[in-house]
């Protein structure tokens, strides 16, 4: 293998490309051939390091320094100074220097300390697009382990004894759900990893796949023997474009080189993925629309029972799981389901990757031991609030998730406490809000959502969501009344009790929770008064076309 | 712009008979239109192609927000406007492109170049607000920077 003196890594991930990595790296590859520099210095394409707030970045080993915030025309100092004399860019530098003069770790610095990677220990850190830097950073080696020392049966009992809980917003248990598609009769079998990532506020799974695509395929693979499926689809949303072309690509390399087709790893178990790209629609996130979709239809959720499990893709036995779920697959094999659970809490083990966004200095994606509290998350790895202001609310697991007021800011984040406060963990979004914001005009937002997607198949969501729209923005217009009060908590009872899927028995959760924990403030409505003077000003509605 | 029925129907004839076959066949016929969309001959075509009624086809096609059965510009642009986008100022950056272009949401420009949507989330929150051209993401955008990025398409439309 060819030796290199220094590597320059580029985070190439969504976020990242927006910002501009591909002139970035297109400005210091000239510049490094300027210098004559091109056969001692590597530049290396990566997935999302996370820090997107700080991005174009890029880190240069061996030293570990992280540039951050990159125009094309720091391309000259960085390989002048940094690569041809040693001495450190400081104002570019993301990390402090020590007495000595050495950058100190990454994974000393606050926004790195707290986290804790499993599931994107390769992001950022491999070149997503070589198989052979995925098998150098230990890929596939779980995959054989699996197939080599295990039965299916005890790869389930293994991931039952884990404790993995379903990431996709559920949180299932992922090894119950394999055991019900194991038993179930009926060839073949189907493995689906969800990856329609829809909810507002989530872009986790977008990033897992551009940042470390053999992940998934090992994931998947290893669910698949366990199941007894030999069929696999990856059903990734339309406009993710980056993660379709690193998912074919990671699958063909993985067919090429005997990991999929007949016969993975040379044992007798056959497995295939196909990618299938998805054409828009939230709901298609929901695992039976998403197999009325994969089937070509319109993609509206089926009546449960029966479960995919029994008759899911075609009419045949069909686990679904989420990017996230299977990308901790790997790690348990490797590990011990007691490693695992000496991650995170006793009814949710585990790490948790969380999207950050809204008013935080460090917006981005963050991987942290379960259990961690909302505090430690918005103030030690976000950085705070952004231009002096105050916290004000977050709302976990996305649109469909509740919001939570400054008192909960000590509240573990897993899923059972979450629950208890009328909120969830659900995909791993969080929407950190300022004082500048009225929750009923947030309100109103997320309704608007609702009412967008709502798939029209089941009436207490097609009709429901509307109507709660339009009274929560009669309130947001200072004409909300106490029927209207009585009408809302009706209609949200009907909605949760008798709609077809969780959109609709979602939808009116951020109304409740903003009822809940900030009733003081929606009742200053009805009194003609906007507290955060939002509303009523004309500014409040301004979204409502 | 009507293609003689026989190209378009060659386009699809790989998907006939693969299991899901009709939203990939819609897909491929969608992204050879010129107009970015499906005409009432292309969805006439599917149905009889893969032997189901027209109304399923119709019903399939409108409920996916990635197609389209009204021509559209040569640019789709898309703005996010859910509340991790909202509470970073998406509504004036669609506000901004309102005034802009001179439509509303929803609307073509006259020129037929630009057509203006606002979507839902388009997973890209950790640089909202956010807008897609095309395929093309474009983050942390202030309206400022608006009239420029469209420039950069008008200059190319004209080259
Ligand atoms: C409206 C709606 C949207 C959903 N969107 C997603 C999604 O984008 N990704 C996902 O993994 N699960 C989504 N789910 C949950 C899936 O139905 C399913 O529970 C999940 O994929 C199971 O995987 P897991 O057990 O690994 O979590 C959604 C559910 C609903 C009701
Ligand atoms: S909320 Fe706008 S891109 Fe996700």
């Amino acid at each position: 293998m060819k030796y290199y003196r220094a590597h320059v890594l580029i985070c190439s991930g969504s976020n990242c490309a927006i910002k501009g990595c591909q002139t970035i790296k297109d400005a210091l590859v000239a510049v490094l051939n300027k210098h004559e520099l091109q056969s001692e210095i590597k530049v290396v394409d990566t997935g999302c390091l996370g820090w997107c707030e700080q991005g174009p970045s890029m880190v240069i080993y061996p030293e570990g320094v992280m540039y951050s915030r990159l125009k094309n025309s720091d391309m000259d100092e960085i390989v002048t100074e940094h690569l041809l004399k040693g001495r450190f860019v400081h104002r570019l530098m993301t990390q402090s220097t020590d007495t000595l003069g050495l950058a100190s770790p990454l994974n000393m610095t606050p926004f790195f300390q707290k986290q804790r990677r499993v599931v994107l220990k390769n992001c950022g850190l491999i070149n997503p697009e070589r198989l052979e830097d995925y098998i150098h950073a230990g890929g596939y080696t779980a995959l054989a382990t699996a197939l080599d020392k295990y039965a299916p049966e005890e790869i389930i009992a293994m991931v039952l004894d884990a404790g993995l809980r379903g990431r996709g917003g559920a949180g299932f248990l992922t090894g119950k759900k394999w055991s019900y598609t194991k038993a179930a009769l009926g060839e073949p079998k189907y493995l689906i990893c969800n990856a329609d990532e829809g909810e507002p506020g989530t872009f986790k799974d977008r990033l897992i796949l551009e940042g470390d695509p053999h992940l998934i395929v090992e994931g998947m693979a290893i669910a698949a023997y366990a199941i007894g499926a030999s069929k696999g689809i990856i059903y990734v949303r339309g406009e993710y474009d980056l993660s379709i072309k690193r998912m074919e690509q990671a699958v063909l390399q993985a067919r090429e080189n005997g990991i999929l087709g007949e016969g993975v790893l040379g044992s007798g178990f056959n497995f295939d993925i196909e990618v299938c790209a998805g054409a828009g629609a939230y709901v298609c996130g929901e695992e039976t629309a998403l197999i009325e979709s994969i089937e070509g239809n319109r993609g509206e959720p089926r009546f449960k029972p029966p479960y995919p499990a029994e008759k899911g893709l075609w009419g045949l036995p069909t686990c679904v799981n989420n990017v996230e779920t299977l990308a901790n697959i790997p790690a348990i094999i490797e590990n011990s389901p007691t490693w695992y659970r000496s991650l995170g809490t006793e009814n949710s083990p585990g790490t948790k990757v969380f999207t950050l966004t809204g008013n935080i200095t460090n917006s981005g994606l963050i991987e942290v031991p379960m259990g961690i509290t909302l505090r430690e998350i918005i103030y030690d790895i976000g950085g705070g609030i952004p231009q002096g202001r105050r916290f004000k609310m977050a709302q976990t697991g996305g649109t469909s998730g509740g919001c939570l007021a400054e008192e909960h800011l000590d509240l573990p984040m897993d899923y059972d406490s979450l629950a208890s406060h009328g909120s969830s963990l659900g995909s791993g979004a969080l929407l950190i809000m300022d004082d500048s914001h009225c929750i009923l005009d947030l309100t109103h937002c997320f309704l608007k959502f609702f009412v967008h997607e709502s798939c029209g198949k089941c009436t207490p969501c097609r009709e429901g969501t509307p109507a709660l729209y339009k009274l929560i923005g009669k309130m947001t217009a200072g004409q909300g009344n106490q029927d209207d009060l009585e009408l809302i908590h009706r209609l949200a009872r009907t909605m949760q009790d008798s709609s077809l899927c969780a959109l609709g028995q979602t939808a009116p959760v951020p109304v409740l929770s903003a009822f809940r924990h900030f009733w003081p403030e929606v009742e200053a409505h009805m009194t003609g008064n906007c507290l955060a003077h939002k509303c009523f000003s004309g500014r409040g509605s301004k979204h409502d076309h | 712009m009507i293609e003689a029925p026989n190209k378009r129907s060659a386009q699809i004839d790989v998907f006939v008979g693969q299991p899901g076959g009709m939203l990939k066949a819609l897909h491929a016929l969608q992204s050879q239109s010129e107009a970015n969309f499906l005409s009432p001959a292309d969805i006439k075509l599917v149905a009889s192609k893969f032997g189901v009624p027209v109304a399923k086809v119709w019903g399939t096609v409108t409920f996916y927000s990635l197609f389209a059965t009204t021509p559209r510009g040569r640019h789709i642009i898309r703005v996010c406007e859910n509340a991790p986008c909202h509470v970073v100022g998406a509504s004036d950056i669609l506000a901004a492109l309102e005034q802009h272009l001179k439509i509303r949401a929803g609307g073509t420009t006259t020129d037929g170049l630009f057509t203006l949507e606002a979507t839902s989330c388009l997973g890209v929150c950790g640089v909202a607000p956010a807008i897609m051209i095309d395929s093309t993401v474009y983050g942390n955008l202030t309206k400022e920077q608006l009239p420029a990025l469209l420039a950069e398409y008008r200059q190319e439309a004209q080259a």
